[in-house]
């Protein structure tokens, strides 16, 4: 009698918390905005945009770079902004000034110091007015509001010493998507002056940190790469930890303890809805999406050993991949989808590892002292950062053979790499000692420019998606 | 017997229930520990106003085995020690004594280590103790683990003294 009402207990518990457990700690869905269309703002010159290098001469860093207010054609009332298109065209570029001055990119000057050119001063510079400013580079923009609500925002970039155009694109966007036109515009700018891919237009999921050092409360949370539209989509009763935005940002791969257990969900940002990527009685963590985001590594453990696994984003059966009494865990795919760069301790200490997809290969990459953790494959492929502990931690790179270690930080703590889309740039997380106090950071592939991203809480586990579809 | 054991079921079934459906309302800034999907219903539920601690509780098994209900590690390692094999013997003989009790083992690490690592590693510890009761005669399921790597610390200063209480397989009992 007793064994059988203990049963039924057992099973009611078990039938009532998948359900309620899973879902308890998170918050209202969030939409992840519309989509960026690409208009044709015509060429008014027939040979079009100058081709080949542009005027700069010298260093990068130092290339002076105007950003007046974007004009409109109209000033219209625009749900982006309450006082009309007009001031919308000067947020506009003060979200780009802002976006390369810290970023540490060029010289810019941003609106609120610069005159505010007309309408048709944006498709023909007064160029003696920028001469005359010192301005290396122009960024001329436009505003408009369209009949069906949304807007056309133009970007141009201009080289002030040759009086010429250098590149134009425009973009219709709704209206609570305009700042994703200024990094577009952003985009635009730093790509054809530098050669580099774009990154701006791309979000960062992180982990949300407040409360004391042994109570810390660990949200979900995302935001733009600028830390605009910052959302919190977990509500802190369950730690969550190590997310990762799918290659879409339709899914999230995150860590929670919302059943009292570290597991693995798939988080559905549209419909909000999660579940697990394993039905296993057992501990899974470290998630990572391929770059197809087709398939999905996590790792599990099973009677205490830790092992890697794949399985289709779909679900389905899952692959192991690793097989070695120890700690394998994590993984980074490189951008053709072809190998994987992880972790093990089976040599006795943390170092890291690459295998080919299918888990075949394993060798180790890492000989130079001090130990090898969280590696992450770059986007571009040329480069592995990961975080090297030898006495501190720090953010370092290496090629994907092993070489060519620099280390790139000098904090108490530095932890868990993640790149740009673009590779040029490496986000992280710092914690102090003692305090436990924890901040996101960037850095890039210089080790020069690094600066702590502002968030409104402490922050961790950053992970810095891709561009933008 | 078996009057009090349907009313035990019956009432911690409710307040499991109850205690979800709280859960699901609103978010209070610090939960109780979540229900486990192996509590079972124990004879302390019977009778919470008495002051001793009673047989299957947290309280009496700290009662019996002292500071016994922790084992601490090495720095990166997960190996039983003397001192560890002394601390899991008294765990075992009242486990053996008290053969409803179940437990769970946290395993932790110290802050000096990578995130995901530092669970991989909380989860060995834990292991590593369970197995050493289960070598001890302990059912293993009576034993679950769960690690909670470096993100619930006792001891908050960064040197190795805190360190070394951080790395640690604390065993709890359910109830």
């Amino acid at each position: 009698m007793m064994k059988n009402l203990k049963q039924i207990a057992w099973i009611a518990l078990l039938l009532s918390t998948p359900t309620l457990a899973q879902n308890q700690d998170l918050g209202e869905p969030v939409g992840e905005g519309g989509s960026v269309e690409t208009t044709d703002i015509g060429a008014d010159d027939p040979d079009g945009p100058l081709r080949g290098t542009v005027t700069a001469s010298g260093n990068l860093d130092d290339l002076g770079v105007a950003i007046p207010a974007f004009a409109t054609d109209r000033e219209r009332p625009t749900p982006a902004n309450s006082d009309g298109t007009g001031a919308l065209g000067r947020e506009m570029a003060r979200v780009i000034t802002a976006n390369l001055r810290n970023n540490g990119i060029f010289k810019p000057t941003g609106p609120d110091s610069l005159p505010k050119p007309s309408f048709t001063q944006i498709k023909a510079p007064s160029w003696g007015s920028w001469s005359g400013r010192g301005a290396e580079m122009l960024v001329h923009g436009f505003v408009n509001a369209r009949p069906d609500g949304r807007l056309t925002v133009g970007c141009y970039l201009y080289d002030v010493a040759l009086q010429n155009e250098l590149v134009r694109e425009g973009w219709v966007v709704r209206p609570a998507d305009w700042r994703r036109a200024a990094h577009k515009c952003s985009d635009l700018v730093y790509s054809r002056l530098t050669g580099e891919n774009p990154f701006f237009d791309s979000r960062i999921a992180y982990i949300a940190e407040t409360g004391p050092k042994d109570k810390r409360v660990k949200r979900l949370a995302i935001m733009d790469s600028d830390g605009a539209n910052h959302r919190f989509l977990t509500l802190g009763s369950a730690t969550a930890l190590t997310p990762r935005y799918s290659p879409d940002y339709s899914k999230l791969l995150y860590l929670s303890y919302v059943d009292g257990n570290p597991r693995i969900y798939v988080y559905d940002i549209g419909s909000g809805k999660q579940t697990l990527v394993a039905e296993t009685g057992n501990p899974t963590l470290a998630p990572r999406w391929s770059p197809d985001g087709n398939s999905i590594l996590y790792s599990m453990a099973v009677n205490g050993n830790t092992d890697i696994y794949r399985v289709s984003a779909n679900g389905g059966r899952s692959v192991r991949l690793t097989n070695t009494p120890g700690i394998d865990v994590g993984g980074s795919y490189s951008p053709d989808g072809r190998k994987i760069v992880f972790e093990s301790d089976r040599s006795g200490s943390q170092q890291c590892y690459v295998m080919d997809a299918d888990g075949s290969n394993q060798r180790r990459i890492t000989f130079f002292g001090g130990r090898c953790a969280t590696p992450e494959w770059s986007p571009r492929g040329d480069q592995i950062a990961f975080t090297r502990i030898a006495g501190d931690f720090n953010i370092a790179v290496m090629t994907p053979a092993g070489r060519n270690l620099r280390v790139l930080t000098d904090g108490w703590q530095d932890e868990a790499p993640t790149w740009a889309p673009n590779g040029r740039i490496i986000q992280f997380f710092r914690t102090a000692r003692n305090s436990g106090r924890s901040g996101l950071h960037q850095v890039d592939l210089t080790g020069r420019n690094e600066r702590r991203l502002p968030t409104p809480v402490d922050a961790s586990d950053p992970a810095w998606g891709p561009i933008r579809p | 017997m078996t009057i009090p054991t349907n009313r035990i079921a019956a009432i911690a079934l409710l307040s499991s229930a109850s205690l979800l459906a709280a859960c699901a309302k609103e978010a209070p800034e610090e939960l109780p520990p979540a229900p486990e999907a192996t509590a079972t219903p124990t004879p302390s539920a019977a009778a919470p106003t008495q002051s001793a601690p009673m047989p299957g509780t947290q309280a009496h098994f700290e009662q019996a085995v002292g500071s016994n209900t922790v084992v601490y590690f090495d720095t990166d390692r997960f190996n039983i020690d003397s001192s560890d094999a002394a601390s899991l013997q008294a765990q075992a003989q009242y486990l053996g004594q008290f053969s409803q009790v179940t437990v769970t083992i946290e395993g932790h690490a110290d802050e000096r280590g990578t995130r995901e690592y530092n669970l991989a590693l909380g989860e060995r510890r834990a292991n590593s103790a369970k197995n050493y009761l289960v070598s001890l005669g302990i059912p293993a399921n009576r034993i679950r683990t769960v690690s909670h790597g470096k993100e619930r610390p006792v001891a908050l200063a960064s040197n190795e003294s805190a360190w070394s209480q951080n790395r640690r397989a604390a065993s709890v009992v359910i109830n």
